[in-house]
């Protein structure tokens, strides 16, 4: 006979469990993970190159591509002589606190301070999924449009970062970042916005700026 | 896909409560679905079947779902009312300082086993 047993658990309590067991171990290690989210195209790898050039003398960093295209990306970063990965998603959309662990095994992170992960491009599911990262950081870009924190509003909630990407194209669209950024800032109060254009550079110093503090801040 | 990553999330829980528990098989999962939280129930149910095939743990539990209503809260009136038929908009003072106090969930409710 089947027996009947009350779970009432939340379906991501359990993951929740292991992203915070994977953060206080990180907190150990001193290794400050950032868990890079957006749709596809919005500019994730380019911010990333930008990144990872004016914090290459300053830091040692690893990257771990989790999008499908991973395979050109992962080239594109390694030619930066960064340590890459490339993470298997196994057809999921979205990765887990587990995958990020056994990801982070895999690269190997002894001696570094700073590891970024471009998560699966979709603004659904990673918002859902904690990674165990220390931050969140989402990419919108502005041909994507002012109104997606109210379609999806999840993502903005859990993103500690807002970098809003080819601002050097704001004259071809309508996109309003004064309004953009109140939406968001209701959404969650305590998001930091960059406009930016990973093309240009414009912008950038502020992101550079906040990332290296918030590493600092983590290794104290 | 969405759907089905969740389901993947539900079968690392249930492993647990079977280990904790020392269940072998479980007959039935119900689940409570808020009705803004973005799953959709039928392809929830597609999922299901799918990866039970794949799932020793759930290959003969049956899935249930019960739906949640979305619950909004309006700040400047506080009242409440039915996301779905009004949305973000307050019905009773057309502003849109509102929240969801409920509706967004997933939760694993129960499970029957053995
Ligand atoms: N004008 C302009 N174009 C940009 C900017 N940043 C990226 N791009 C372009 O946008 C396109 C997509 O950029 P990627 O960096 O590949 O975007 P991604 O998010 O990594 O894309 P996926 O990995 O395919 O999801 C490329 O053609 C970039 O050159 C920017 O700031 N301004
Ligand atoms: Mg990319
Ligand atoms: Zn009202």
């Amino acid at each position: 006979m089947f027996k009947v047993y009350e779970v009432k658990e939340n379906v991501f309590a359990n993951n929740e469990r292991e992203a915070n067991k994977l953060r206080k171990e990180l907190k150990e290690r001193k290794l400050f993970l950032l868990n890079l989210m957006s749709s596809p195209g919005s500019g994730k790898t380019t911010t990333l190159v930008k990144t990872l050039e004016e914090l290459k003398d300053k830091l040692n960093m690893g990257v771990m591509e989790a999008d499908i295209d991973g395979i050109v990306d992962a080239k594109t970063i390694a030619e930066l002589g960064v340590k890459t990965i490339q993470v298997h998603t196994g057809g999921m959309c979205h990765l887990d606190a587990d995958m990020t662990r056994q990801a982070l095994t895999e690269m190997g992170t002894e001696d570094l301070d700073l590891v970024i992960l471009e998560n699966v491009g979709n603004l659904v599911c990673p918002a859902e999924f904690d990674t165990g990262a220390v931050k969140n950081v989402m990419i919108l870009s502005i041909p994507e449009g002012d109104d997606k924190p109210l379609k999806y509003p999840l993502m903005f909630e859990v993103s500690d970062v807002v970098l809003i990407n080819k601002i050097d194209v704001l004259p071809y669209f309508d996109f309003n970042i004064e309004q953009c950024s109140k939406e968001i800032h209701k959404l969650n109060p305590k998001a930091k916005i960059f406009p930016i254009s990973s093309k240009t550079g414009e912008g950038i110093q502020n992101w550079i700026d906040w990332l290296v503090a918030a590493v600092h801040d983590w290794q104290q | 896909m969405h759907e089905l990553g969740i389901i993947v999330q539900i079968t690392k829980s249930l492993a647990e409560i079977a280990e904790t528990n020392k269940l072998t098989e479980i007959g039935s999962v119900t689940l409570e679905i808020g009705e803004v939280s973005g799953i959709i129930p039928s392809y929830f149910e597609d999922c299901w079947q799918y990866y039970r095939r794949k799932n020793e743990l759930i290959r003969n539990a049956e899935l249930i779902i019960e739906i949640k209503p979305g619950v909004t809260f309006c700040e400047d009136c506080r009242k409440i009312y039915e996301t779905v038929k009004y949305g973000k908009e307050c019905p009773f003072c057309e502003n849109e300082n509102t929240f969801l106090v409920e509706g967004n969930e997933c939760i694993i409710k129960q499970i029957e086993a053995r």
